[in-house]
């Protein structure tokens, strides 16, 4: 069952050197709070698997302006010019996936299948060193699955169960990743009670979710 | 045309290709101008990749809420009344699974076999493919929108693409402020010319041969009221 922890025991959990899904797109769906309590920690060398890279100075492109990653698993970088900065000084890693393949990596790795196979990407840069079959006479590249130590996430209502409800377009990453990794740490703009969210609107269900932390929720 | 008109041009005529009930999904820059032009009579459903099925109009500066929700540019967006919202697996789903009846994208480069290269400049720009491979595997028809050369007068339209390719042989139609050319089996086939161009003012700036279609026409310009998308 989750528990309601402090952002500085939050922070605690993640260790230098982690392997870390961040749920969001960018910066929407990140969980701003968490990403506020790392950078107080001063946790570095992350290797960040997310959707992108943010943007610079919100989200999780905080913790790429800061130089706290040292390997970046994302799909686009274009809208933070830090990343190329880092990337030619020699500082960060990048391995860019296509945004769809990294969708269906994280679930495969939450799911526990081996990898996916997906015609995205055949012919180009991506399906270099990578193995392709066929099925029924078309080709498709095998994908492997992606599954991390710990799992960043936010939603807008989380009972104290850990069921999650998200607003807007905040599922995006969020629900794929709370089933992709060994601890998954929820960050909530709002903590309800159990009941709170109808069942047929919980979207990530909390048996997902191993802590839960009160986020600041939407700037006024 | 300035600059600015002609991004507006080659966005009304790209519209053309949208059919009444299609799911659409639209790429940054002149793609995104096609939903301001699209004809009357004409419903479309737009995707954004990031998970809205029915995105709507941009909401208007005093109702933005970039917290919740952004489009697949990360600008503030709301979906349509009855749109919805997804997660990213269900959106690629959605794309890469054959759901998305047409995408019209920008590139770099286009080659006479139909294939793209829009996601890196090695050494000067890297932002990374997005979602633009996995949308461009599954869409059923694939459309360029863009101007017909670089700033700088660069070829686009090539015989064989110079960069790093997003997708091989998917682009079924160039859409440019000069012309509309097919990519079929035979090579590329110039079907409407901007009557402001000679077919040899096109052919100078399109590398690969241009085929003349028969039924050669020249584009049509209907100017549609912008609605500021």
């Amino acid at each position: 069952m989750a528990k309601i922890i402090s952002l500085e025991q939050a922070a605690q959990l993640v260790p230098d050197g982690a392997t870390v899904m961040i749920g969001g797109f960018m910066g929407c769906g990140n969980p701003h709070t968490l990403v506020d309590a790392l950078l107080a920690r001063g946790v570095k060398d992350l290797t960040i698997i997310a959707a992108d890279a943010g943007k610079t100075g919100y989200g999780l492109g905080r913790l790429v302006d800061d130089h706290r990653a040292k390997k970046l698993i994302v799909s686009h970088v274009g809208l933070n010019p830090n990343v190329a900065k880092q990337m030619n000084e020699g500082t960060l890693e990048v391995t860019l996936i296509p945004q769809g393949t990294l969708a269906e990596c994280i679930h495969a790795g939450g799911a526990g299948l081996g990898g996916v196979l997906t015609p995205t990407g055949l012919g180009t840069t991506v399906a270099e060193g990578k193995q392709t079959l066929t099925i029924r006479g078309k080709e498709y590249l095998v994908e492997e699955a992606l599954h991390a130590e710990i799992a960043l996430i936010c939603g807008c209502w989380v009972d104290r169960l850990g069921n999650v409800w998200y607003k807007g377009s905040t599922k995006n990453f969020n629900q794929l990743m709370a089933m992709a990794a060994d601890l998954v740490i929820c960050e909530a703009d709002h903590i309800v009670e159990p009941g709170s969210i109808k069942p047929e609107n919980v979207a990530t269900p909390g048996i997902f979710v191993d802590y839960i932390v009160q986020g600041r929720g939407e700037p006024q | 045309m300035d600059r600015n008109e002609t991004k507006s041009f080659i966005a009304t005529r790209a519209a053309m290709e949208l059919r009444d009930g299609d799911v659409v999904n639209l790429g940054i820059g002149i793609p995104t101008r096609v939903a301001g032009h699209i004809p009357e009579g004409v419903h479309v459903t737009l995707h954004a990749e990031n998970g809205i099925v029915g995105v709507g109009p941009r909401p208007v500066p005093a109702e933005e809420r970039p917290y919740y929700t952004v489009d697949a540019g990360g600008v503030p967006a709301k979906a349509v009344k009855g749109g919805c919202y997804i997660d990213s697996l269900t959106s690629f789903a959605l794309a890469r699974g054959g759901h998305l009846d047409i995408t019209i994208l920008g590139t770099l480069e286009v080659d006479e076999k139909g294939s793209i290269a829009n996601w890196i400049i090695p050494g000067v720009k890297v932002p990374g493919m997005g979602g633009a491979m996995d949308l461009l595997a599954g869409a059923k028809r694939v459309i360029i929108a863009m101007t017909h050369t670089t700033h700088g007068g660069g070829i686009k339209i090539r015989k064989r693409c110079t960069l790093p390719l997003t997708a091989v042989g998917v682009a079924q139609r160039i859409i440019t402020e000069m012309a509309v050319i097919d990519v079929t089996p035979k090579g590329l086939v110039l079907v409407e010319h901007n009557p402001e161009y000679t077919v040899e003012q096109i052919q100078a700036v399109t590398e690969p041969k241009l085929h003349i279609s028969p039924d050669l026409k020249p584009m049509e310009m209907p100017w549609v009221e912008s609605t500021g998308i």
